[in-house]
């Protein structure tokens, strides 16, 4: 039933015309046609693959194999916010589980599950490449929180559940007269 | 001779403000050596690779080949479409420098991506970028836009007869796809698994066309080599690896980040004066020099040991991104390799056997000893597992899974007795 009600709207279709446009097949659209989706849909179930499939015309299972072959597609709905805590070598060296579990404990979830108000959703990941700012985490596919403590974890859980995502961080070089902030 | 790097002034990112705005990155001698090679008759797309060959740029992405070389091994143009594709993927643990150049000096890469399309009669680039670094993806579709709205990009570049066209793309999170068929499989839109060489991609590459691939570390040292020549290159930092690095420091130091300095930098140096010295004042226990799949040194064999090729390779391990994770005398190396194997299983394409079950019985069974159930006699099916998956796969993730282990093993092989004997089915 809700398959019929998944459109993409007059601007996505404009925006999956340009990215086609950058490349000599369609195909080569599938990943950021990917994006296009999960962005407009919050995730890529299997509805949304088919949709992604028919408005490429590729076959479905293409799609499919694309969407499960990447971690950063949601296979599966999560919550508004997803925290994704790096765990990988330096962050592990640094204090990443510690975070990770500070937040599980804090959210009353495990890693890979989803608060039952559909806020939060936390997943211990592979390296994010932030590793000189560890322990650190990205939200949502999108900004990172790097050099984190449980004072700083408090305080972005806290942005979040106000709506509102932190600002990107330029962590400058060390040889740079100032810090930029 | 030891490397003066005290001395050295970053050159790839130099501290000057806003310099990834396109008017000040001009302002600062900006495009010129795109204009010098575009434009004057001197400098054929032979010289050029010729002259960056003569630099001796070793790629900065891990696999340390002569870039001049490598543009070198594309065929004559036939009329077709050809490609440079730019390696921003960027996931080895440790290694997180290139999104600096993004962030911070964005046009240097463009420019030396762009030097690189002239030389080797290039259509079009693309540029791959990691999908978990959405603020840096936008951050060079912001530039490659500026690029293409003062003329250097797009048709007839700066006056000349040159054209090429220049996109961002994004991947959606495997470590695979830093490997470079595997990222041209994706950016064709499929599941990033390697191809198998050959053909190599100067021969078939992207859409079965003639590709390079380069990483963007690599590229940005391009307009320096034009603008100063092969000599200027060679003669900063190691003599057999010349040329500024971006290293990344990580770990148990004061100051972890990145830093710009010469090749060649004493490893005891880094992280003495360089990065602040380690935490707590703490002894290095051991130090993996180039991202995680380089074999890990101890840290009482890292006196007199420096940062390029020839010493590294002394000393038992690799150069790879130059990123440098460094781990104090509390460090417990067997949960640390336990993580470093669950990494290279989650992020293997599954594509060749050896590699798909090796890293998944790797990591079970270090997980084993980790828990306190392992026997002796598994860090030498351990190591047994190593010499089955190394050289047997597409490509080299698997070598990338099993040298942590190796060396590790081979180097700690104390501590993990010591986890050993503590097992649960021990008798004395």
């Amino acid at each position: 039933m809700e398959e019929q009600s998944l459109e993409f709207t007059k601007e996505d279709l404009q925006e999956i015309e340009t990215i086609k446009a950058k490349f000599p097949t369609d195909m080569a659209a599938t990943l950021p046609v990917l994006w296009v989706a999960q962005r407009r849909f919050g995730h890529v179930e299997a509805p949304v693959q088919r949709l992604v499939a028919k408005t490429l015309d590729l076959p479905d299972s293409h799609v499919h194999g694309v969407a499960s072959f990447y971690t950063q597609y949601y296979k599966n709905r999560m919550g508004k916010y997803v925290l994704d805590v790096c765990t990988t070598t330096s962050c592990q060296l640094c204090g990443g589980y510690e975070m990770l579990h500070y937040l599980e404990d804090k959210l009353g979830i495990k890693a890979g599950e989803t608060t039952d108000d559909g806020m939060f959703s936390i997943q211990s990941v592979e390296c994010l490449g932030a590793c000189g700012y560890a322990p650190m985490m990205q939200i949502t596919n999108d900004v990172y929180v790097n050099h984190l403590t449980e004072d700083k974890l408090d305080m972005v859980i806290e942005s979040l559940k106000d709506g509102k995502m932190p600002k990107f961080e330029s962590v400058g070089m060390p040889h740079f007269k100032e810090r930029k902030v | 001779m030891a490397v003066d790097w005290k001395s050295f002034t970053p050159v790839l990112i130099p501290d000057i403000p806003n310099l990834q705005d396109i008017d000040v990155y001009i302002k600062n001698g900006g495009y010129e050596a795109l204009k010098k090679v575009v434009n004057e008759n001197d400098w054929s797309p032979g010289q050029v690779i010729n002259e960056v060959k003569d630099a001796n740029i070793k790629g900065r992405g891990g696999a340390g080949f002569n870039a001049g070389l490598k543009w070198s091994f594309m065929p004559k143009p036939d009329g077709g479409p050809r490609y440079l594709a730019c390696n921003g993927d960027e996931s080895e643990p440790g290694t997180f420098k290139d999104r600096k150049i993004f962030e911070y000096n964005p046009h240097l890469f463009i420019e030396g991506a762009l030097i690189a399309a002239y030389a080797m009669e290039v259509t079009t680039i693309y540029v791959y970028i990691r999908g978990e670094y959405y603020s840096w993806i936008k951050m060079m579709e912001k530039a490659l836009q500026d690029a293409y709205d003062k003329g250097f990009i797009g048709k007839n570049i700066c006056g000349s007869d040159f054209s090429v066209e220049f996109h961002v793309t994004g991947g959606a999170g495997a470590y695979i796809c830093g490997e470079e068929t595997s990222m041209l499989e994706s950016l064709e839109g499929k599941r990033g698994y390697p191809r198998v060489k050959p053909p190599f991609p100067a021969q078939k590459g992207l859409w079965g066309r003639p590709t390079t691939i380069n990483n963007i570390e690599t590229l940005a040292n391009v307009p320096g080599v034009i603008n100063n020549g092969a000599d200027w290159f060679r003669g900063i930092g190691a003599e057999s690896h010349p040329g500024p690095v971006l290293y990344g420091i990580s770990g148990h130091v004061n100051q972890p980040g990145v830093y710009e300095l010469p090749t060649g930098v004493p490893i005891m140096d880094l992280i003495n004066d360089v990065a602040g010295g380690m935490r707590n004042g703490k002894k290095v226990k051991a130090l993996i020099p180039g991202g995680s799949s380089t074999p890990v040194l101890r840290g009482d064999s890292l006196e007199g040991v420096s940062m390029d090729a020839d010493s590294l390779r002394e000393a038992g391990s690799m150069m790879g991104t130059a990123g440098m994770i460094v781990m104090d005398e509390d460090t417990d190396m067997v949960e640390t390799l336990w993580r470093i194997s669950h990494f290279y299983h989650h992020e293997s394409c599954g594509q060749c056997t050896p590699c798909r079950e090796g890293t998944g019985w790797l990591e079970k069974i270090l997980l084993k000893i980790r828990n306190g159930e392992g026997e002796i006699r598994d860090l030498d099916l351990l190591l047994d597992l190593t010499t089955q998956m190394e050289g047997r796969t597409i490509c080299a993730l698997a070598d990338a899974a099993a040298w942590p282990v190796r060396y590790t093993i081979e180097r700690f092989r104390d501590e993990f007795e010591a986890r050993c004997k503590k097992s649960v089915h021990a008798v004395a």
